[in-house]
């Protein structure tokens, strides 16, 4: 069979035809690995509370819109046995070297902070991805067990308590803010109640 | 062609990266250690494959001005294909790879191998040609990987083999062009001396 010729119909019905072929595809492969995505996520999900209040059990999901300046902020009832035992908060910062970081706070009842993990971040490899604890844990582990009232969130060179991550203070600035975010959040939102 | 002849030049004779210096921006992006490497590597040549051998089978229906759309649609297609399945069976390599996997649809090699063999030769060999071009590119990208992990994190396929952090360049964009450079450079001393 000789190639076709370029005119209209042809052109239209071997483009159409192909576009036909190649959604069906996707939509097949969409469909087998939809359920198996879901799952990886929620997994995902899963590890990071329990790393951040361990003893998890089972959790329980709401939103929270604590300020009109931020977005609302995803928080974690953790249970074991019934009895809560602490929250985890999903807070982020815009301001972080390369955008976006997203991080997970740990908070036991009495608002004081048990460990943080970062999520998603694009920070310089080598500087400021050490705030992902996975390799660099000196980092992240500074605020784990401290009580954010008494612990100021803020770099050293800006009169805090934190030690910034070497040759990433920006980044370092990023995980600070996020952090103090989860912070006042959680006081708004369970402060009132004890 | 020669079959033999046909899979083995994409290793090195007519390697993508090193010879042709084609799909540079991934291959600088992702290559801060030898498993991201490899694991790009392999996403490419299962498109290249895929692609190669359906733009092989319709080359006759693909009239010569609807052939760039028609070839994106194909690629974009596999490339979907690899990016769902790696979201949903190794998600920690995804998150590492992340947006360069959605990027391997405008990676100059597979809409080349397209236009330049598949659009003109037979299935069998388009699906070699993609194969050997595939496996030439992780094989690329898996050493430029591997040398920028140990330089860099004193650590290689993610054994750390000393303490400490390493020359810290050659984990950032600026080492990748360094060691691109000297291994091109060695690679084709190697290939024009095989040639003379």
């Amino acid at each position: 069979m000789s190639k076709l010729k370029s005119t209209l119909p042809n052109m239209v019905i071997v483009l159409g035809l192909i576009a036909a072929i190649t959604s069906l595809l996707l939509a097949y492969v969409y469909t087998i690995t939809k359920q198996p995505i879901d799952d990886a996520k929620q997994i995902k999900l899963n590890n990071a509370i329990a790393e951040v209040v361990p003893g998890l059990e089972t959790f329980k999901e709401y939103k929270v819109k604590f300020d009109e300046s931020t977005d609302s902020l995803t928080f974690y009832d953790v249970y074991k046995n019934d009895e809560l035992i602490g929250t985890a908060v999903k807070s982020y910062d815009n301001n972080g070297f390369n955008g976006r970081i997203v991080i997970l706070v740990g908070l036991n009842p009495d608002g004081n902070i048990i460990k943080t993990v970062a999520l998603e971040q694009s920070e310089t490899p080598g500087l400021g991805a050490k705030m992902d604890n996975v390799k660099n844990p000196e980092f992240a582990e500074q605020f784990a067990n401290q009580n954010p009232k008494k612990f100021k969130l803020q770099v050293k060179k800006d009169k805090g308590d934190v030690d910034a991550i070497t040759a990433a203070t920006i980044s370092s600035r990023a995980y600070c803010r996020a952090v103090q975010l989860a912070c006042n959040a959680f006081d708004a939102q369970k402060g009132g109640a004890q | 062609m020669n079959q033999l002849k046909n899979f083995s030049k994409g290793l090195l004779k007519e390697n993508p990266i090193l010879i042709l210096v084609l799909g540079t921006c991934p291959t600088l992006a992702v290559t801060t250690s030898a498993i991201n490497g490899a694991g790009m590597g392999l996403a490419t040549t299962f498109v290249l494959v895929m692609s190669n051998i359906f733009i092989s089978l319709m080359k006759n229906i693909i009239a010569d001005n609807i052939r760039i759309p028609s070839f994106i649609v194909i690629i974009a297609t596999f490339v979907t294909v690899v990016d769902l399945c790696m979201q949903a069976y190794i998600p920690s390599l995804h998150a590492q790879l992340g947006i360069f996997i959605p990027l391997i649809v405008v990676n100059c090699i597979v809409l080349g191998r397209a236009e330049a063999f598949a659009s003109k030769n037979g299935v069998l060999s388009s699906a070699i040609d993609g194969l050997g071009m595939g496996l030439g590119f992780t094989l690329a990208l898996t050493v430029l990987g591997a040398i920028r992990e140990i330089l860099g994190s004193l650590s290689v396929f993610n054994w750390k083999f000393a303490a400490g952090d390493g020359a810290l360049i050659f984990v950032l964009a600026p080492g990748a062009f360094i060691c691109l450079g000297f291994l091109m450079a060695i690679v084709n001393k190697i290939v024009k001396k095989s040639n003379s």
